[in-house]
């Protein structure tokens, strides 16, 4: 009994970390097809910094991961020989940049619950969770100032940017579902997280709501929209990313990189 | 780098320089070591000589973030994924600090942007190739990077203030970029044969372009006597790229790769390695635009430029509405 | 958009950055960058000039703003004080012995 217990909770963990990897390294992936055709040469360096940044959280969470079931796999393993099924990042992260306004508009919404996903797990009892999350928050933190302001000054901008942001904000919004729907994942692992979708939605909305302010945009709906790219079901964007990503590890097997 | 003394650049020197005084006095000036700074008189040659390399030296540190780019997405691990993206964000950040240090003689990077997207500026020779295999990315860090530094150590001393210590800055940047290639290849010279054929392919692909790189033999190069005259570029590409393939030469041996030039050989005489004849028709076509990418790479950064055109407009009209609430609210 | 839209584009403005790289050190002019406004400039001189840890502090001023003294006044502005040696302590000649001055 107890064994069958403990075995669902380290399998709902790994789910949960990988989660937050898979996220973290998908957004990484999109971001950085912004590295040399950015609008202005200053915003390439930044965009490099924000896919670093996210491609380092996901490597200190894929050692978790790997940590919590024994060490059979590394974080290459993880990142290039698991097929879409087994991604389980949020949808949000692998949808197709667009065009800027619309890579915005995602990483702003994107980046703010990672920090509120972050923040709360500052108090979660898992140490090793506690350290990533307390390193990943100081540089979300600054995706979300970024990614706020553009939001801002492109909503507040010119009518063409405004359009652009309001058609990006169409797209990107319904996606924002996933993270506040209904998890049993989070719910079984209530007691060493201590972390709740509406408490994570009460706060997540808070930041957001004074962002759409300042950019004169009125906040949508909550939609009906089904999404759950955290249980492994993504759209169709993820097979060709991963087609691009895993190309080597796939055609080369077992080589030195 | 890429600095290749390429003449036909968009800005012609046209006037002679009035005063002869005042440039005796700056030509013995910076031959005493002086350092030139942006409010000082300048003659109008130097002025443009400047605007003219450092401007093509900009364009090639960003036309240079496309080929490597390109495999950002590819790369086989993350750990070489995140070395690659910090080092095509870093080429990015050179030819900002360079634009940057071009501003200060008096022109701006949207017109100097704008010459390089219609085709009336220069950039390296060298990034008019394609990459076609992840060996490529370690190649090009170990020899084309390898290649820059070389190029890029004595503009540190440039009498031009803002070139010399963009240069600086940049140096000490480009200190990774060619350990990380070297020890990617390294790497898979270790693995399978195929891995091995991959990185023996990329080279003989880019020793040619890479040697190249240092622009025409002196006796070709047009802007070698004046430039060394004003203190600009101290060292000419034939002393460049004999340096390059002395330093080289061992590295490829070490590494077990084959360089594709039959005629290397160490000559005691000299000190030096002999090399076999440039193939000087390759590269002034590809210098004339008809390399296998020159356009590709010219209608990639076109049209991220002009998809951006709307984000630019868009953030001086917000700036002008943040102005406009101030003075109000 | 056409072509030549970009030749009514208004170009971004220049600004200048100053790093101070560790406290107690003055801020440093490091270089300059374009942003629209200043914040923006605070937000890519972060990302353009502090990415290996080179400083704690970051100063921009729009380059627009930076009134130079000119060149050709040199011998006016800085000549004068260059034969005040008695500014410098090396112009003191003490006898053999004198300690603490
Ligand atoms: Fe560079
Ligand atoms: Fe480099």
């Amino acid at each position: 009994m107890t064994i069958a217990r403990e075995e669902t909770y380290d399998a709902h963990l790994l789910s949960f970390v990988l989660r937050l990897a898979d996220s973290a390294l998908i957004a990484s992936q999109r971001m950085a097809e912004w590295c040399g055709v950015a609008p202005m040469l200053e915003e390439d360096i930044a965009l490099s910094n924000v896919a670093l940044d996210l491609l380092g959280q996901s490597r200190h969470l894929f050692t978790y991961a790997s940590d919590l079931e024994g060490g059979s796999r590394s974080e290459d393993d993880f990142a290039f020989l698991r097929d879409p099924h087994e991604y389980l990042n949020y949808i949000i992260a692998e949808l197709p940049n667009g065009d800027f306004a619309q890579s915005c508009t995602k990483s702003f919404l994107f980046s703010s619950f990672a920090k509120t996903v972050w923040s709360s797990l500052l108090d979660a009892n898992d140490s090793r969770l506690r350290d990533i999350a307390a390193k990943s928050l100081k540089e979300t933190n600054y995706h979300v100032e970024h990614f706020s302001s553009w939001f801002i000054r492109l909503g507040d901008g010119t009518d063409t940017s405004r359009q652009k942001i309001l058609e990006g904000l169409d797209y990107v919004w319904p996606y924002t579902n996933e993270f506040f729907d209904d998890d049993s994942i989070l719910i079984s692992l209530e007691g060493v997280l201590k972390m709740k979708t509406n408490t994570l939605w009460t706060k997540w909305i808070e930041g957001v709501t004074n962002v759409f302010a300042s950019a004169r945009i009125d906040l949508p709906s909550t939609p009906d929209f089904i999404c759950s790219g955290k249980y492994g079901i993504h759209s169709e964007h993820l097979g060709h990313i991963l087609a691009e990503m895993q190309y080597l590890q796939r055609a080369y097997p077992g080589g030195r990189w | 780098m890429y600095n290749q003394s390429l003449d036909k650049g968009p800005l012609k020197d046209d006037g002679r320089d009035q005063d002869e005084d005042r440039r005796i006095e700056f030509e013995h000036n910076v031959l005493a070591g002086y350092t030139v700074e942006p409010k000082d008189w300048m003659p109008e040659g130097y002025r443009k000589t400047l605007i003219r390399q450092m401007s093509q030296h900009a364009h090639s540190e960003v036309i240079g973030m496309l080929p490597e780019g390109d495999w950002i997405l590819r790369a086989p691990t993350l750990k070489r994924k995140a070395i690659l993206l910090a080092k095509v964000q870093d080429e990015g950040g050179h030819g900002l600090y360079l634009y940057s240090a071009t501003e200060t003689l008096g022109v701006s990077r949207d017109l100097l942007y704008e010459d390089l997207l219609h085709g009336r500026a220069k950039y390296s020779s060298i990034f008019n190739y394609p990459t076609l295999s992840w060996a490529d990315v370690g190649v090009i860090g170990w020899l084309v990077d390898g290649a820059a530094i070389m190029n890029q150590i004595p503009l540190t001393q440039c009498s031009y203030g803002p070139y010399a210590r963009a240069m600086v800055r940049i140096c000490k940047e480009e200190s990774f970029h060619q350990r990380q290639g070297f020890e990617l290849l390294n790497e898979m010279m270790n693995g399978s044969e195929k891995q091995k054929e991959m990185v023996q392919n990329s080279v003989n692909r880019w020793w040619w372009p890479t040697v190249m790189m240092f622009g025409p033999e002196d006796k070709d190069s047009v802007h070698s006597k004046e430039s060394r005259t004003w203190g600009i570029k101290r060292v000419t590409n034939d002393e460049l790229r004999q340096n390059f393939i002395d330093v080289t030469v061992p590295q490829a041996e070490i590494l077990g790769v084959d360089l594709p030039d039959p005629d290397i050989r160490w000559n005691e005489e000299r000190g030096h390695y002999d090399f076999g004849e440039v193939d000087w028709t390759e590269f002034w076509r590809v210098v004339s635009g008809h390399g296998p990418c020159n356009r590709d790479r010219i209608e990639a950064k076109r049209k991220a430029w002009e998809e951006g055109v709307w984000v630019r407009e868009a953030i001086m009209a917000h700036a002008l509405n943040e102005k406009v609430v101030d003075r109000h609210g | 958009m056409g072509n030549d839209s970009s030749n009514k584009e208004v170009e971004i403005p220049l600004y200048e950055v100053f790093i101070r790289s560790a406290n107690g050190l003055e801020h440093r002019h490091v270089g300059s960058l374009h942003a629209a406004d200043a914040e923006m400039a605070i937000m890519n001189a972060r990302d353009v000039y502090v990415r290996r840890n080179e400083g704690v502090s970051i100063w921009v001023v729009p380059s627009a703003c930076i009134t130079a003294s000119d060149p050709s006044s040199k011998e006016m502005l800085f000549g004068p004080s260059r034969d005040k040696i008695y500014r410098h302590p090396t112009f003191y000649n003490l006898p053999e012995g004198v300690r603490n001055i």
